[in-house]
């Protein structure tokens, strides 16, 4: 199932990523042959399979509500490119 | 042309817990920026999420409040969105199995009840807490992965009263239940509103328009007031009504446009892989159920039965639990006394105490038994009434028991007719003028004199007693003159 080209370019916005002319098009390739090859999943025969929102056979995994120890504020800034007074530093957003 | 309003409301409610939704990190939001993060909530590589249970369970507390159906199962999905508010670039929250859903909640309708129809409760996890400064904005994840709740009507409310009615109702629920604290002005319950209006008697729906950033609860009532009025202008000079955001302006008292909905929102919701359903087994929600406390509905209409208390006297009542269990408690320590003299004094002179104060919601200074005593002291004419908001006054500023205060600032009542006789034989022989004027038809004058009897008494004069001896003595003189 090929992507077409503003499919593309709509991902891309939607992922706030800026991509060129060529790009479009080489990825547009791309992720239809992954889109094909997801496709191969609906060759397998599902009659008898219950509906599932998950891979694993797992249910209630939950955590009692404990509190643990965070990270220090050095450590949790230490790979911000930009940080001010204890934040993160981004460049402004307008709502 | 008459318009009919429609509005849908979609509150989001700070749950109340020791940690956060997905993490181990401190719920608590007063630290400084960034100092309860950890690699979940900062979306590291490997980071893995795994469920509150408390947070589970406060949400179906409310559902059940709420007369929700609890589905047997239920899962988290992810909601995809670039913004750095969130560092996953996805919230994770609930789709299409909420846990709770179909459910009411009944509000005001003039001397009626309206019931509003609530689509879903759901969890999900806040966001990040931005500032905007200069070029920048500023990014605190202390909030990100906080657990939150969504509450979600149909389009059944009518008018900014019904949401001003919804809001006090749901928050009281919420905080009878101990899941949120409700507080608006702090962001623990924000609000958002769906407004549209159509022709009296329409059956499509108008445009709508989504109202945010209404941060207390009269903000809400007059956003949605100023938008239906805007709306109503628009469509009568023919115009149309855009499918927009709009936020609330409190300086201005106006909303102001914010964006357009033509870029509809693309999330692209997936069950989150990280996270393996629920099963909600019947038996444990129906033990939920049962230990559910008296909300305010059902503590109302026992107030009213079992104590005779007046209706608006008991919405008032039990608009607090702890208000509500404070009235209760006094009734039981003051014997002998009527449930609606308590009720009185706490929805006429505590409540005046309460808002003068910055106390936290529900929070009283004072113990039942103090002001159990305080009344028993005046229904047996120990003192007079104003001497009772007076050291009623005292107890809520600075403790104490109401017969020491009564001892110690001399405000025991004078009710013996010989001691009051001599005080109102001095007044009316220190004020002849005004006697004149009584006795010459002037009734004001005896306001005047009641006011000299009771300044002769600091305040202490029964003023049934005084009014009566200042009463016979006048009309003494008069038989006196007209003889």
């Amino acid at each position: 199932m090929p992507l077409s080209h503003d499919q593309v370019l709509h991902i891309a916005e939607l992922a706030r990523l800026t991509i060129s002319e060529e790009e479009t098009a080489r990825f547009a390739e791309q992720l239809s042959d992954i889109l094909d090859y997801m496709d191969k999943l609906k060759s397998v025969d599902t009659t008898d399979v219950a509906p599932t929102a998950h891979p694993l056979a797992r249910q209630n995994v939950t955590r009692e509500d404990k509190v643990r120890p965070s990270l220090s504020r050095d450590e949790a800034l230490a790979n911000a490119p930009q940080q001010q007074d204890g934040f993160f530093q981004v460049r402004r957003i307008l709502e | 042309m008459a318009y009919e309003t429609i509005i849908g409301m979609e509150v989001h409610a700070q749950v109340i817990t020791a940690s956060k939704m997905f993490c181990g990190c401190s719920a608590d939001t007063s630290a400084p920026p960034n100092t309860h993060v950890c690699p979940v909530c900062l979306a590291m590589p490997g980071s893995l999420p795994v469920i509150n249970e408390a947070a589970v369970r406060a949400t179906i507390r409310t559902g059940l409040a709420l007369h929700c159906e609890i589905p047997p199962h239920t899962k988290f999905d992810r909601k995809n969105y670039s913004y750095p508010d969130l560092a996953k670039g996805y919230q994770i929250s609930q789709y299409d199995m909420p846990l709770c859903v179909d459910g009411w909640i009944d509000i005001p309708d003039g001397e009626d009840t309206k019931r509003l129809r609530i689509r879903r409760v759901h969890l999900e996890e806040d966001t990040g807490r931005l500032i905007h400064e200069g070029a920048h904005s500023l990014i605190d994840d202390n909030r990100s992965g906080m657990p939150l709740m969504e509450i979600v009507t149909e389009a059944d409310l009518r008018s900014a009263d019904d949401a001003w009615f919804y809001l006090t109702k749901l928050r009281a629920i919420l905080r009878y239940l101990g899941v949120s604290s409700g507080n608006m002005e702090e962001g623990a319950m924000r609000c958002e509103a769906n407004i549209s209006i159509r022709p009296e008697g329409a059956s499509t729906f108008g445009t709508r328009v989504e109202i945010k950033n209404m941060n207390s609860f009269r903000a809400v009532r007059q956003a949605i007031a100023y938008e239906i009025e805007r709306q109503r202008a628009l469509l009568e000079c023919g115009e149309q009504v855009h499918q927009v955001t709009v936020g609330w302006d409190e300086n201005r008292r106006r909303t102001v446009f914010q964006r357009s909905k033509e870029y509809a929102n693309d999330y692209r919701y997936f069950p989150d892989p990280d996270l393996p359903p629920l099963q909600l087994e019947r038996v444990m929600v129906e033990d939920m159920r049962r230990q559910l406390p008296e909300l305010p509905d059902a503590k109302a209409e026992r107030l009213a039965r079992e104590y005779g208390v007046k209706g608006d006297d008991v919405a008032l009542l039990v608009q607090e639990r702890q208000i509500a269990d404070f009235f209760e408690a006094t009734v039981k320590a003051a014997q002998g006394l009527e449930p609606q003299v308590v009720a009185n004094w706490m929805v006429g002179e505590l409540f005046r105490l309460l808002s003068e104060q910055e106390v936290a919601d529900g929070e009283i200074p004072i113990t039942p038994q103090q002001l159990a005593d305080l009344l028993m002291l005046l229904h047996k004419g120990a003192i007079n009434a104003a001497a009772a908001k007076e050291v009623l006054a005292e107890l809520f500023h600075r403790g104490g028991s109401a017969e020491e205060i009564i001892r110690r600032r001399g405000l025991r009542q004078i009710s013996s007719e010989s001691d009051l006789a001599a005080v109102v034989a001095q007044v009316l022989a220190e004020n002849p003028q005004p006697v004149a004027d009584y006795l010459q038809g002037k009734g004001a004058a005896l306001g005047f004199l009641m006011g000299q009897v009771m300044k002769a008494t600091r305040g202490q004069a029964n003023p049934q007693v005084a009014r009566q001896l200042l009463m016979e003595s006048l009309e003494g003189r008069r038989h006196d003159t007209e003889e």
